[in-house]
């Protein structure tokens, strides 16, 4: 009997036109796709995306040139030298980022004890040269100069749980 | 197509009979061609939103055209491909890969002459016009397997070999599909074979629908679509018999699919749907639009199982190749087999609509 109906299920293409259904209703469906330049997933204040090197709000450098960061760093991306400072103060003549050995890990950042390194929220770069995938300090420092102000906001948005 | 006796006149003003029969042969065909290749356009175009839309994603919708999203995107494709190098491999054989393309595409649009689009307009208004379309239909097969042969790799002989296969095992009921629609009609005319259809429920879907699904799911294998894809199956042969062709190459082999999906669509709606017939035929007054007989029926017909084929797309995974095999040989043929029997003797003993044929 089970035999029977199972020859006959399969001559009508039953499955074959619940699987039609299927799609079919799917068709008419909201669509779940975002215009993606003129949309935007939401985003986490927690993102992790391009670097950026901080200064106090009196303009000094944050970064003491501990190189915690380097050590931490899994995919050694981070390469730093250092020397005393005009002020006598301990500062990096050289801090690069390679931003194709990186993981995007977040480490550098938890290491530091001056929050000097950070990871933003910009997802959207590129790299049109070779050697641009570099990022130098002056670089890392512009960054962290043009978006302090998002930077210092996500920051406090998740000291509570920190 | 249309009635072209005014064009006629008014270039025998000009010419003499013996160039303007051919003149006016080449524009009917250039006609023909031009807008079918359109069609085929918005359909590459219309099988990315439709399947897209299938799985909850929008398509393409960046290239506009006339304000309309995406519908830009075809011509835009064309373009690109037109830009495109034609690489030839250095081992494959020259003649043979120039040519296959074109053994693809002519068939498919050759076919077009003898496809009634109005009522009683076919450029080749021939007796054996059901025979014709068999022979076309398999030459283009032709093409297929010197593209696989001639490109001198093994994945393109691999694809060319499947479809061969499956196009060989497919044909044979499809065939006899068309056999049981010719007992239908009486006649391998295909004007003939859509007048013998009568009303909605006396069209040939009703009395013959297993030949029916039979010639559509043949339809779907002939043209290489999925789920009976492996002549190109991307995940195990690459592109199959298409891997060593690029730009406008690439483009006819494209084309060509895309206008033998138009043409089964076509011609499962001429066979079984009653072609440009009006679903009101007999219901409503003659004299009314609806219950006449007009490409505007036709159309919607072409349209939907278009769709269809894209639907099945959306829906199937590709079969395994002893499958389509077993499809084909085991359940296929013995059904159309079957019905040709039954409709033999329910024609013998004058049951059903076509009463009237020896």
């Amino acid at each position: 009997m089970q035999g029977i109906r199972s020859f006959i299920k399969t001559f009508l293409l039953w499955e074959l036109l619940q699987g039609l259904w299927v799609t079919l209703k799917s068709m008419f469906q909201t669509k779940v796709t975002l215009n993606y330049p003129e949309e935007k997933t939401p985003q986490s204040n927690r993102f992790r995306g391009l670097h950026a090197l901080r200064r106090y709000p009196n303009g000094e450098e944050r970064c003491i040139a501990c190189k915690l960061c380097e050590a931490v760093c899994p995919a050694l991306a981070i390469t730093i030298e250092s020397d005393v400072a005009a002020d006598g103060t301990r500062r990096t003549t050289r801090y690069d980022i390679d931003l194709f050995k990186c993981i995007y890990c977040g480490f550098c950042e938890e290491a530091c004890p001056v929050d000097a390194i950070v990871e933003t929220r910009l997802h959207e770069y590129h790299m049109e040269k070779r050697g641009e995938n570099i990022m130098s300090k002056d670089k890392l420092l512009g960054i962290g100069e043009r978006y302090e102000a998002m930077i210092a906001a996500d920051r406090a948005a998740d000291a509570r749980y920190r | 197509m249309w009635d072209w006796s005014p064009l006629r006149e008014w270039l025998s003003g000009y010419l003499t009979p013996y160039w303007t029969f051919p003149l006016l042969t080449v524009v009917q065909i250039l006609i023909v061609m031009i807008s079918i290749i359109l069609v085929m356009a918005v359909y590459t175009l219309a099988e990315r939103k439709v399947i897209g839309w299938m799985q909850l994603r929008r398509g393409p919708n960046r290239v506009n055209l006339f304000w309309i999203p995406g519908l830009g995107q075809p011509f835009a494709d064309v373009i690109k491909l037109m830009f495109k190098e034609i690489l030839i491999p250095a081992d494959a054989n020259g003649f043979l890969f120039r040519v296959a393309p074109f053994l693809a595409l002519v068939p498919a649009l050759a076919i077009w002459a003898v496809i009634p689009l109005r009522p009683e307009h076919a450029f080749a208004n021939i007796d054996a016009g059901l025979l014709y379309v068999l022979a076309l239909t398999s030459m283009g097969v032709y093409g297929i397997i010197l593209a696989g042969w001639a490109a001198n790799s093994k994945y393109a002989f691999l694809g060319a070999m499947r479809s061969a296969a499956q196009i060989v095992a497919y044909e044979i009921a499809m065939g006899f599909a068309m056999v049981g629609v010719l007992m239908a009609s009486g006649s391998l005319n295909i004007g003939e074979i859509i007048h013998a259809q009568r009303g909605l429920f006396g069209w040939n879907w009703t009395w013959l629908f297993p030949l029916f699904i039979v010639y559509f799911i043949s339809g779907v294998a002939e043209t290489n679509r999925a789920p009976f894809d492996v002549a190109e199956g991307e995940s195990e042969i690459v592109a199959g018999f298409h891997v060593d062709y690029s730009g406008m190459a690439f483009a006819l082999f494209f084309i060509a699919e895309y206008v033998n999906m138009i043409l089964i669509s076509a011609l499962t709606s001429i066979f079984f749907f009653g072609g440009w017939l009006s679903p009101f035929d007999g219901w409503l007054n003659q004299d009314t639009w609806l219950a006449q007989p007009s490409f505007l029926w036709l159309a919607p017909k072409v349209f939907f199982f278009m769709f269809v084929f894209l639907w099945f797309r959306a829906t199937f995974p590709r079969y395994r190749y002893d499958q389509i095999m077993r499809l084909g040989w085991k359940a296929l043929i013995p059904v159309t087999l079957i019905w040709l029997l039954v409709e033999g003797v329910m024609v013998y003993c004058h049951v059903g609509p076509w009463k009237g044929n020896p």
